[in-house]
Protein backbone atom coordinates (compact mmCIF):
# COMPACT_ATOMS: atom_id res chain seq x y z
CA UNK A 1 0.00 0.00 0.00
CA UNK A 2 0.83 3.50 -1.01
CA UNK A 3 1.06 5.30 2.21
CA UNK A 4 1.57 9.46 3.23
CA UNK A 5 4.80 10.95 1.52
CA UNK A 6 6.70 13.36 3.71
CA UNK A 7 5.02 16.60 2.76
CA UNK A 8 7.63 18.80 2.10
CA UNK A 9 8.51 16.67 -0.99
CA UNK A 10 5.23 16.94 -2.80
CA UNK A 11 4.23 19.88 -4.10
CA UNK A 12 3.15 21.78 -7.61
CA UNK A 13 5.74 24.27 -7.31
CA UNK A 14 8.93 23.68 -9.57
CA UNK A 15 11.39 22.07 -7.24
CA UNK A 16 15.13 22.27 -6.31
CA UNK A 17 17.80 20.00 -4.36
CA UNK A 18 19.43 21.75 -2.12
CA UNK A 19 22.55 20.18 -1.03
CA UNK A 20 26.09 20.38 -0.15
CA UNK A 21 27.09 18.51 -2.85
CA UNK A 22 27.59 19.97 -6.22
CA UNK A 23 25.41 18.90 -8.75
CA UNK A 24 26.37 17.50 -12.17
CA UNK A 25 23.06 19.05 -14.19
CA UNK A 26 21.26 21.70 -12.36
CA UNK A 27 17.84 22.59 -14.77
CA UNK A 28 16.35 25.91 -14.20
CA UNK A 29 13.04 27.04 -15.00
CA UNK A 30 13.02 25.41 -18.23
CA UNK A 31 10.41 26.19 -20.14
CA UNK A 32 9.88 24.67 -24.01
CA UNK A 33 7.33 24.95 -26.72
CA UNK A 34 7.04 22.83 -29.54
CA UNK A 35 4.10 24.27 -31.90
CA UNK A 36 0.83 25.35 -29.84
CA UNK A 37 1.85 23.14 -26.91
CA UNK A 38 3.98 24.04 -23.92
CA UNK A 39 5.86 20.98 -23.20
CA UNK A 40 7.90 22.16 -20.52
CA UNK A 41 6.35 24.97 -18.23
CA UNK A 42 9.12 25.49 -15.74
CA UNK A 43 11.16 22.70 -14.77
CA UNK A 44 13.98 22.86 -11.87
CA UNK A 45 15.67 19.90 -10.96
CA UNK A 46 19.22 18.61 -9.65
CA UNK A 47 20.70 15.83 -10.34
CA UNK A 48 23.75 15.09 -7.75
CA UNK A 49 27.18 13.70 -8.82
CA UNK A 50 27.33 9.88 -8.78
CA UNK A 51 23.52 10.01 -8.21
CA UNK A 52 20.93 8.11 -10.30
CA UNK A 53 17.78 10.31 -10.93
CA UNK A 54 14.72 8.54 -12.89
CA UNK A 55 12.28 10.96 -14.42
CA UNK A 56 8.78 9.09 -14.88
CA UNK A 57 5.55 10.91 -16.08
CA UNK A 58 3.00 10.33 -18.47
CA UNK A 59 3.20 9.37 -22.52
CA UNK A 60 3.84 12.93 -24.07
CA UNK A 61 4.54 14.75 -20.77
CA UNK A 62 7.66 15.39 -21.76
CA UNK A 63 10.26 13.25 -20.18
CA UNK A 64 12.20 12.64 -23.29
CA UNK A 65 12.06 16.32 -24.52
CA UNK A 66 13.45 17.16 -20.73
CA UNK A 67 16.00 14.69 -21.93
CA UNK A 68 17.62 15.71 -24.93
CA UNK A 69 17.74 19.53 -22.96
CA UNK A 70 20.58 18.35 -20.90
CA UNK A 71 22.57 17.29 -23.61
CA UNK A 72 21.79 20.22 -25.99
CA UNK A 73 19.82 18.37 -28.31
CA UNK A 74 16.65 20.92 -27.80
CA UNK A 75 17.19 24.25 -26.75
CA UNK A 76 14.66 25.67 -24.33
CA UNK A 77 12.39 28.89 -24.56
CA UNK A 78 13.57 30.15 -21.51
CA UNK A 79 15.58 28.74 -18.39
CA UNK A 80 19.18 27.30 -17.61
CA UNK A 81 20.54 24.38 -17.87
CA UNK A 82 23.64 23.71 -16.62
CA UNK A 83 26.32 20.52 -16.47
CA UNK A 84 29.24 20.15 -14.54
CA UNK A 85 29.20 23.70 -13.68
CA UNK A 86 28.54 25.36 -17.17
CA UNK A 87 25.48 27.14 -18.32
CA UNK A 88 25.01 25.19 -21.72
CA UNK A 89 22.25 27.65 -22.98
CA UNK A 90 23.51 29.62 -25.78
CA UNK A 91 26.38 27.51 -26.49
CA UNK A 92 26.67 26.55 -29.91
CA UNK A 93 27.33 23.14 -31.41
CA UNK A 94 31.16 23.41 -31.81
CA UNK A 95 30.88 24.45 -28.22
CA UNK A 96 28.79 21.86 -26.75
CA UNK A 97 30.88 18.99 -28.27
CA UNK A 98 33.24 19.36 -25.10
CA UNK A 99 30.64 18.98 -23.20
CA UNK A 100 28.45 16.32 -24.93
CA UNK A 101 32.32 14.31 -24.40
CA UNK A 102 31.06 14.11 -20.53
CA UNK A 103 27.61 12.85 -21.25
CA UNK A 104 26.15 9.50 -23.21
CA UNK A 105 22.80 8.78 -24.00
CA UNK A 106 20.92 6.08 -24.93
CA UNK A 107 18.24 7.20 -26.98
CA UNK A 108 14.92 4.87 -26.76
CA UNK A 109 15.52 3.51 -30.19
CA UNK A 110 19.59 2.76 -29.37
CA UNK A 111 19.78 5.20 -32.97
CA UNK A 112 22.02 3.04 -33.96
CA UNK A 113 24.60 4.31 -37.53
CA UNK A 114 22.67 1.81 -39.73
CA UNK A 115 25.52 1.43 -42.27
CA UNK A 116 28.18 0.28 -39.27
CA UNK A 117 28.39 -3.04 -37.47
CA UNK A 118 27.69 -3.79 -34.07
CA UNK A 119 32.26 -3.42 -33.77
CA UNK A 120 31.56 0.11 -36.00
CA UNK A 121 28.71 1.46 -33.59
CA UNK A 122 30.84 0.77 -30.36
CA UNK A 123 34.16 1.97 -31.77
CA UNK A 124 32.81 4.75 -33.42
CA UNK A 125 33.17 7.36 -30.05
CA UNK A 126 36.91 6.35 -29.49
CA UNK A 127 37.55 6.38 -33.31
CA UNK A 128 36.51 9.80 -33.18
CA UNK A 129 38.52 10.92 -30.17
CA UNK A 130 41.28 9.76 -32.09
CA UNK A 131 42.38 6.46 -31.32
CA UNK A 132 43.52 4.91 -34.91
CA UNK A 133 45.02 1.69 -33.39
CA UNK A 134 42.60 -1.06 -35.01
CA UNK A 135 44.01 -3.98 -32.05
CA UNK A 136 42.91 -0.98 -29.21
CA UNK A 137 39.78 -0.64 -30.25
CA UNK A 138 39.11 -4.34 -30.99
CA UNK A 139 39.88 -5.13 -28.08
CA UNK A 140 37.54 -2.27 -25.78
CA UNK A 141 34.85 -3.44 -28.26
CA UNK A 142 35.04 -6.99 -27.11
CA UNK A 143 35.35 -5.57 -23.37
CA UNK A 144 31.83 -3.70 -23.95
CA UNK A 145 30.13 -6.53 -25.62
CA UNK A 146 31.21 -8.43 -22.47
CA UNK A 147 29.64 -6.08 -20.33
CA UNK A 148 26.67 -5.64 -22.37
CA UNK A 149 26.02 -9.83 -22.60
CA UNK A 150 26.91 -9.76 -26.30
CA UNK A 151 30.07 -11.34 -26.93
CA UNK A 152 30.43 -12.60 -30.78
CA UNK A 153 28.62 -10.09 -32.17
CA UNK A 154 30.60 -7.73 -33.70
CA UNK A 155 30.02 -8.21 -36.92
CA UNK A 156 26.38 -8.16 -37.33
CA UNK A 157 23.97 -4.79 -38.91
CA UNK A 158 21.94 -3.19 -36.81
CA UNK A 159 19.20 -4.43 -38.79
CA UNK A 160 19.41 -7.86 -37.92
CA UNK A 161 19.73 -7.11 -34.29
CA UNK A 162 16.46 -7.42 -31.92
CA UNK A 163 15.10 -4.10 -29.95
CA UNK A 164 16.97 -5.46 -26.80
CA UNK A 165 20.10 -5.82 -28.55
CA UNK A 166 19.84 -2.37 -30.07
CA UNK A 167 19.40 -0.63 -27.26
CA UNK A 168 22.33 -2.69 -25.50
CA UNK A 169 24.82 -2.20 -28.26
CA UNK A 170 23.68 1.62 -28.02
CA UNK A 171 24.45 1.35 -24.35
CA UNK A 172 27.73 -0.19 -24.98
CA UNK A 173 28.57 2.64 -27.55
CA UNK A 174 27.40 5.52 -25.10
CA UNK A 175 29.61 4.06 -22.07
CA UNK A 176 32.50 3.20 -24.04
CA UNK A 177 34.43 6.63 -23.63
CA UNK A 178 33.56 6.86 -19.87
CA UNK A 179 31.52 9.41 -19.49
CA UNK A 180 30.67 11.14 -16.01
CA UNK A 181 27.20 10.78 -16.68
CA UNK A 182 24.53 8.69 -18.54
CA UNK A 183 21.68 9.65 -19.65
CA UNK A 184 18.94 6.77 -20.61
CA UNK A 185 15.35 7.48 -22.48
CA UNK A 186 13.05 4.40 -21.92
CA UNK A 187 16.11 1.69 -21.18
CA UNK A 188 13.96 -1.34 -20.96
CA UNK A 189 11.05 0.04 -22.59
CA UNK A 190 9.67 -3.13 -25.50
CA UNK A 191 12.26 -5.71 -23.74
CA UNK A 192 11.32 -8.95 -22.19
CA UNK A 193 11.58 -8.97 -18.20
CA UNK A 194 14.96 -10.67 -17.92
CA UNK A 195 16.42 -8.54 -20.41
CA UNK A 196 15.15 -5.39 -18.90
CA UNK A 197 16.70 -6.67 -15.73
CA UNK A 198 19.52 -7.04 -17.48
CA UNK A 199 20.14 -3.59 -18.41
CA UNK A 200 18.47 -2.27 -14.60
CA UNK A 201 21.82 -4.50 -13.55
CA UNK A 202 24.04 -3.24 -15.69
CA UNK A 203 22.94 0.89 -14.60
CA UNK A 204 23.81 -0.12 -11.31
CA UNK A 205 26.72 -1.69 -12.29
CA UNK A 206 27.56 1.96 -13.66
CA UNK A 207 26.88 3.96 -10.97
CA UNK A 208 28.61 1.66 -8.09
CA UNK A 209 32.10 0.86 -9.88
CA UNK A 210 32.26 3.74 -12.22
CA UNK A 211 30.61 6.33 -10.57
CA UNK A 212 28.88 7.66 -12.84
CA UNK A 213 25.61 9.52 -12.81
CA UNK A 214 22.53 8.19 -14.28
CA UNK A 215 19.37 10.29 -15.53
CA UNK A 216 16.85 7.76 -16.71
CA UNK A 217 13.18 8.10 -18.17
CA UNK A 218 11.19 5.73 -17.77
CA UNK A 219 7.55 4.32 -17.83
CA UNK A 220 8.95 1.28 -15.98
CA UNK A 221 8.37 1.68 -12.59
CA UNK A 222 10.29 -1.63 -11.31
CA UNK A 223 13.26 -0.39 -13.53
CA UNK A 224 12.73 2.80 -11.71
CA UNK A 225 12.37 1.37 -8.55
CA UNK A 226 15.56 -1.13 -8.90
CA UNK A 227 17.68 1.82 -10.02
CA UNK A 228 16.54 5.14 -8.64
CA UNK A 229 18.45 7.38 -5.91
CA UNK A 230 15.65 9.66 -6.36
CA UNK A 231 12.56 9.66 -8.42
CA UNK A 232 10.97 12.44 -10.35
CA UNK A 233 7.43 12.95 -11.54
CA UNK A 234 6.95 14.98 -14.44
CA UNK A 235 3.50 16.33 -14.81
CA UNK A 236 1.89 18.88 -16.80
CA UNK A 237 5.11 20.48 -17.90
CA UNK A 238 6.42 20.81 -14.16
CA UNK A 239 8.46 18.38 -11.99
CA UNK A 240 5.42 17.32 -9.68
CA UNK A 241 7.23 14.96 -6.88
CA UNK A 242 10.47 14.48 -6.24
CA UNK A 243 11.70 11.82 -3.61
CA UNK A 244 13.23 8.79 -2.98
CA UNK A 245 11.61 5.20 -4.14
CA UNK A 246 10.74 4.80 -0.53
CA UNK A 247 8.97 8.07 -0.40
CA UNK A 248 7.20 7.81 -3.75
CA UNK A 249 5.74 4.67 -2.77
CA UNK A 250 4.55 6.37 0.65
CA UNK A 251 2.70 8.61 -1.58
CA UNK A 252 -0.88 8.93 -1.06
CA UNK A 253 -1.08 11.79 -3.95
CA UNK A 254 -4.13 10.65 -5.54
CA UNK A 255 -2.31 11.67 -9.21
CA UNK A 256 0.81 9.71 -8.05
CA UNK A 257 -1.43 6.82 -7.19
CA UNK A 258 -3.14 6.59 -10.13
CA UNK A 259 0.30 6.25 -12.09
CA UNK A 260 1.74 3.87 -9.63
CA UNK A 261 -0.95 1.57 -10.49
CA UNK A 262 -1.20 2.37 -13.73
CA UNK A 263 -4.99 3.51 -13.16
CA UNK A 264 -6.77 5.75 -15.50
CA UNK A 265 -9.11 8.39 -15.00
CA UNK A 266 -12.11 6.69 -16.85
CA UNK A 267 -11.67 9.00 -20.02
CA UNK A 268 -10.85 6.08 -21.99
CA UNK A 269 -14.96 4.75 -20.88
CA UNK B 1 -7.01 42.43 -49.20
CA UNK B 2 -4.58 41.18 -45.39
CA UNK B 3 -5.31 37.57 -46.75
CA UNK B 4 -4.49 38.31 -49.83
CA UNK B 5 -0.71 39.69 -48.62
CA UNK B 6 -0.66 36.66 -46.20
CA UNK B 7 -1.38 34.16 -48.93
CA UNK B 8 1.61 35.56 -50.99
CA UNK B 9 3.64 36.72 -48.30
CA UNK B 10 3.72 32.96 -46.63
CA UNK B 11 5.68 31.05 -49.42
CA UNK B 12 7.81 34.09 -50.44
CA UNK B 13 9.14 34.06 -46.69
CA UNK B 14 9.05 30.42 -46.67
CA UNK B 15 11.20 30.80 -50.23
CA UNK B 16 13.59 33.34 -48.69
CA UNK B 17 13.86 30.97 -45.53
CA UNK B 18 14.85 28.46 -47.44
CA UNK B 19 17.36 29.76 -49.19
CA UNK B 20 19.08 31.71 -45.58
CA UNK B 21 19.33 28.53 -44.58
CA UNK B 22 21.39 27.07 -47.91
CA UNK B 23 23.73 29.93 -47.42
CA UNK B 24 24.12 28.87 -43.99
CA UNK B 25 24.94 25.40 -44.70
CA UNK B 26 27.28 26.48 -47.50
CA UNK B 27 29.14 28.77 -45.07
CA UNK B 28 29.09 26.40 -42.14
CA UNK B 29 30.70 23.80 -44.66
CA UNK B 30 33.34 25.76 -46.14
CA UNK B 31 34.61 27.06 -43.09
CA UNK B 32 34.41 23.51 -41.48
CA UNK B 33 36.99 22.28 -44.31
CA UNK B 34 39.36 24.88 -43.95
CA UNK B 35 39.48 24.39 -39.66
CA UNK B 36 38.74 21.29 -39.26
CA UNK B 37 40.12 17.95 -40.26
CA UNK B 38 38.58 15.93 -43.31
CA UNK B 39 37.57 12.42 -42.98
CA UNK B 40 39.07 11.09 -45.26
CA UNK B 41 37.96 7.54 -45.43
CA UNK B 42 33.89 8.93 -46.15
CA UNK B 43 35.71 11.52 -48.44
CA UNK B 44 36.81 8.61 -50.86
CA UNK B 45 33.80 6.35 -49.90
CA UNK B 46 31.92 9.55 -51.45
CA UNK B 47 33.92 9.98 -54.42
CA UNK B 48 32.92 6.12 -55.21
CA UNK B 49 29.53 6.99 -54.72
CA UNK B 50 29.45 10.19 -56.75
CA UNK B 51 32.26 9.27 -58.90
CA UNK B 52 32.24 5.96 -59.69
CA UNK B 53 28.97 4.14 -59.34
CA UNK B 54 27.90 7.53 -61.73
CA UNK B 55 29.56 6.55 -64.48
CA UNK B 56 27.30 4.55 -66.80
CA UNK B 57 24.69 6.54 -66.10
CA UNK B 58 27.68 9.91 -67.63
CA UNK B 59 28.73 8.13 -70.22
CA UNK B 60 25.21 6.34 -71.44
CA UNK B 61 23.74 10.14 -71.56
CA UNK B 62 27.02 11.82 -73.37
CA UNK B 63 27.30 8.84 -75.64
CA UNK B 64 23.07 9.21 -77.03
CA UNK B 65 23.24 12.98 -76.56
CA UNK B 66 26.25 13.48 -78.77
CA UNK B 67 24.67 10.87 -81.24
CA UNK B 68 21.27 12.54 -81.65
CA UNK B 69 22.77 15.90 -81.62
CA UNK B 70 25.55 14.77 -84.41
CA UNK B 71 22.71 13.46 -86.25
CA UNK B 72 20.25 16.22 -85.68
CA UNK B 73 22.97 18.96 -86.72
CA UNK B 74 23.58 17.14 -90.08
CA UNK B 75 20.02 16.56 -91.03
CA UNK B 76 19.32 20.65 -91.19
CA UNK B 77 22.96 21.72 -92.13
CA UNK B 78 23.47 19.26 -94.75
CA UNK B 79 20.66 20.98 -96.40
CA UNK B 80 22.60 24.43 -97.11
CA UNK B 81 26.27 22.25 -97.77
CA UNK B 82 27.35 22.56 -94.04
CA UNK B 83 27.62 18.95 -93.22
CA UNK B 84 30.85 19.15 -92.14
CA UNK B 85 30.56 22.14 -89.77
CA UNK B 86 28.46 19.22 -87.67
CA UNK B 87 31.59 18.75 -85.76
CA UNK B 88 32.17 22.24 -84.53
CA UNK B 89 28.36 22.27 -83.49
CA UNK B 90 28.54 19.29 -81.71
CA UNK B 91 31.88 19.39 -80.25
CA UNK B 92 31.05 23.47 -78.82
CA UNK B 93 27.70 22.59 -77.96
CA UNK B 94 28.17 19.70 -75.29
CA UNK B 95 31.07 21.55 -74.09
CA UNK B 96 29.32 24.95 -72.95
CA UNK B 97 25.85 23.59 -72.95
CA UNK B 98 24.76 19.94 -73.14
CA UNK B 99 27.35 18.68 -70.86
CA UNK B 100 27.15 20.14 -67.76
CA UNK B 101 23.27 20.52 -67.84
CA UNK B 102 23.13 17.13 -68.46
CA UNK B 103 25.42 15.52 -66.40
CA UNK B 104 24.09 17.72 -63.27
CA UNK B 105 20.40 16.35 -63.95
CA UNK B 106 21.66 13.00 -63.94
CA UNK B 107 23.50 13.37 -61.19
CA UNK B 108 20.79 15.49 -59.10
CA UNK B 109 18.78 12.42 -59.87
CA UNK B 110 20.99 9.81 -59.11
CA UNK B 111 23.43 11.54 -56.06
CA UNK B 112 21.22 13.84 -55.09
CA UNK B 113 18.29 11.95 -54.39
CA UNK B 114 20.56 9.24 -52.52
CA UNK B 115 22.26 11.80 -50.22
CA UNK B 116 18.58 13.70 -49.13
CA UNK B 117 17.62 9.86 -48.26
CA UNK B 118 20.22 9.15 -46.65
CA UNK B 119 20.24 11.88 -44.46
CA UNK B 120 17.20 12.48 -44.01
CA UNK B 121 16.59 8.64 -42.74
CA UNK B 122 19.47 9.43 -40.57
CA UNK B 123 17.06 12.36 -39.15
CA UNK B 124 14.66 10.97 -38.29
CA UNK B 125 15.40 7.61 -36.76
CA UNK B 126 17.90 9.89 -34.41
CA UNK B 127 21.19 9.08 -35.57
CA UNK B 128 21.85 12.00 -36.65
CA UNK B 129 20.92 13.50 -32.75
CA UNK B 130 23.27 10.30 -32.01
CA UNK B 131 26.26 12.07 -34.14
CA UNK B 132 25.41 15.36 -32.17
CA UNK B 133 25.24 13.59 -28.76
CA UNK B 134 28.84 11.80 -29.17
CA UNK B 135 29.95 15.53 -30.00
CA UNK B 136 30.39 14.60 -33.81
CA UNK B 137 28.96 17.37 -35.93
CA UNK B 138 26.49 16.29 -38.56
CA UNK B 139 28.13 19.21 -41.03
CA UNK B 140 31.58 18.12 -40.85
CA UNK B 141 30.87 14.31 -41.27
CA UNK B 142 27.90 14.77 -43.09
CA UNK B 143 28.26 17.37 -45.30
CA UNK B 144 31.73 18.24 -45.76
CA UNK B 145 32.57 14.62 -47.54
CA UNK B 146 29.72 14.83 -49.76
CA UNK B 147 30.42 18.48 -50.37
CA UNK B 148 34.66 17.77 -51.36
CA UNK B 149 34.07 14.90 -53.02
CA UNK B 150 31.04 16.60 -55.71
CA UNK B 151 34.00 19.13 -55.74
CA UNK B 152 36.18 16.84 -57.26
CA UNK B 153 33.48 14.71 -59.10
CA UNK B 154 31.55 16.60 -60.89
CA UNK B 155 34.22 18.19 -62.93
CA UNK B 156 35.69 15.07 -63.96
CA UNK B 157 31.84 13.48 -64.72
CA UNK B 158 31.10 16.09 -67.00
CA UNK B 159 34.73 16.27 -68.82
CA UNK B 160 33.81 12.38 -69.60
CA UNK B 161 30.44 12.99 -70.88
CA UNK B 162 31.62 15.68 -73.18
CA UNK B 163 34.65 13.18 -74.22
CA UNK B 164 32.04 10.43 -74.60
CA UNK B 165 29.52 12.91 -76.16
CA UNK B 166 31.86 14.17 -78.74
CA UNK B 167 33.27 10.63 -79.65
CA UNK B 168 29.70 9.04 -80.02
CA UNK B 169 28.83 12.27 -82.84
CA UNK B 170 32.48 11.65 -84.25
CA UNK B 171 31.32 8.14 -84.96
CA UNK B 172 28.02 8.82 -85.74
CA UNK B 173 29.05 11.84 -88.46
CA UNK B 174 32.11 9.32 -89.99
CA UNK B 175 30.49 6.00 -90.27
CA UNK B 176 27.04 6.27 -90.49
CA UNK B 177 25.95 9.86 -91.58
CA UNK B 178 29.48 9.54 -94.17
CA UNK B 179 30.72 13.12 -93.73
CA UNK B 180 34.71 13.75 -94.47
CA UNK B 181 36.24 13.07 -91.35
CA UNK B 182 39.45 15.13 -92.11
CA UNK B 183 37.00 18.54 -92.88
CA UNK B 184 34.60 17.07 -89.95
CA UNK B 185 38.01 16.86 -87.50
CA UNK B 186 39.43 20.61 -88.35
CA UNK B 187 35.78 22.23 -87.72
CA UNK B 188 35.95 21.00 -84.59
CA UNK B 189 39.32 21.26 -83.48
CA UNK B 190 39.26 24.91 -85.09
CA UNK B 191 35.88 26.11 -83.51
CA UNK B 192 36.59 24.45 -79.79
CA UNK B 193 38.88 26.32 -78.03
CA UNK B 194 40.34 26.07 -74.46
CA UNK B 195 37.81 28.50 -73.00
CA UNK B 196 34.89 26.04 -73.91
CA UNK B 197 36.70 23.48 -71.92
CA UNK B 198 36.77 26.03 -68.76
CA UNK B 199 33.39 26.58 -69.26
CA UNK B 200 32.08 23.47 -68.89
CA UNK B 201 34.44 22.69 -66.19
CA UNK B 202 33.16 25.98 -64.29
CA UNK B 203 29.54 25.03 -65.08
CA UNK B 204 29.99 21.53 -63.21
CA UNK B 205 31.87 22.73 -60.43
CA UNK B 206 28.93 25.04 -59.69
CA UNK B 207 26.38 22.76 -60.37
CA UNK B 208 28.04 20.31 -58.18
CA UNK B 209 27.82 22.84 -55.19
CA UNK B 210 24.04 23.40 -55.99
CA UNK B 211 22.99 19.81 -55.80
CA UNK B 212 25.15 18.82 -52.92
CA UNK B 213 23.76 21.55 -50.30
CA UNK B 214 20.55 21.71 -51.90
CA UNK B 215 20.36 17.78 -50.90
CA UNK B 216 22.32 17.22 -47.86
CA UNK B 217 19.58 20.56 -46.63
CA UNK B 218 16.79 18.76 -47.77
CA UNK B 219 18.00 15.77 -45.76
CA UNK B 220 19.12 17.91 -42.75
CA UNK B 221 15.53 19.04 -42.86
CA UNK B 222 13.81 16.25 -42.98
CA UNK B 223 10.88 15.08 -40.59
CA UNK B 224 7.49 12.85 -40.26
CA UNK B 225 9.11 9.61 -40.61
CA UNK B 226 9.00 7.54 -44.23
CA UNK B 227 6.60 10.03 -45.54
CA UNK B 228 8.59 13.05 -44.99
CA UNK B 229 12.09 11.43 -46.07
CA UNK B 230 10.09 10.40 -49.81
CA UNK B 231 9.23 14.29 -49.44
CA UNK B 232 12.32 15.41 -48.74
CA UNK B 233 13.88 12.95 -51.72
CA UNK B 234 11.46 14.54 -54.13
CA UNK B 235 12.20 18.15 -52.91
CA UNK B 236 16.09 17.13 -53.79
CA UNK B 237 15.56 16.28 -56.98
CA UNK B 238 13.39 18.80 -58.36
CA UNK B 239 14.55 21.45 -56.42
CA UNK B 240 18.35 20.59 -57.62
CA UNK B 241 17.10 20.37 -61.22
CA UNK B 242 15.71 23.66 -61.11
CA UNK B 243 18.80 25.01 -59.76
CA UNK B 244 20.84 23.79 -62.52
CA UNK B 245 18.90 24.98 -65.23
CA UNK B 246 17.95 28.43 -63.70
CA UNK B 247 21.71 28.67 -62.76
CA UNK B 248 22.60 27.30 -66.41
CA UNK B 249 21.02 30.43 -67.60
CA UNK B 250 22.90 32.80 -65.25
CA UNK B 251 25.93 30.97 -65.69
CA UNK B 252 25.72 30.96 -69.38
CA UNK B 253 25.03 34.76 -69.64
CA UNK B 254 28.05 35.59 -66.78
CA UNK B 255 30.93 32.95 -68.48
CA UNK B 256 30.07 34.30 -72.38
CA UNK B 257 31.75 37.72 -70.81
CA UNK B 258 34.51 35.93 -69.92
CA UNK B 259 35.43 33.52 -72.06
CA UNK B 260 33.44 34.58 -75.23
CA UNK B 261 31.82 31.89 -77.89
CA UNK B 262 33.42 31.25 -81.08
CA UNK B 263 36.90 31.57 -83.97
CA UNK B 264 38.50 34.84 -82.03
Amino acid sequence: MIEAPPSQNLSTKPHVVRDNSSPMIAVRSVVKRIGQQEILRGVDLEVKTGETLVIIGRSGGGKSVLLKHLVGLMTPDAGEIWIDGHNIIGMNERQLGSIRKKIGILFQSGALFDSMTVEENIAFPLREAGEKDPKVLHTKVEEMLEVIEMEGQEDKMPESLSGGMKKRVGLARSIIRRPSCVLYDEPTSGLDPVVADSINRLIRRLQQRLGMTSVVVTHDMKSAFDVANHIAYLHEGRIYFYGTPTQLQQARDPILQDFLLGRSDGRGD
Amino acid sequence: MVRFFNALGTPVLAFFQYLGELVLLAGDTFHSIFTHKLRWKLFLNQVVEIGLLSQLVVVITGAFTGAVFAAQTFFQFNKIGMGSATGAVVSVSICRELGPVLTALMVAGRVGAAMSAEIGTMKVTEQIDALRALAVYPTDYLVVPRALAMMVSMPLLVAECIAVGIAAGYFIAIFLLEINGTYYMANMVRWTRNRDIIMALSKAFCFGILIVFISCQKGLSAREGAVGVGRATTEAVVNSSLAVLICNFFLTMLLNIIYPAGYQ
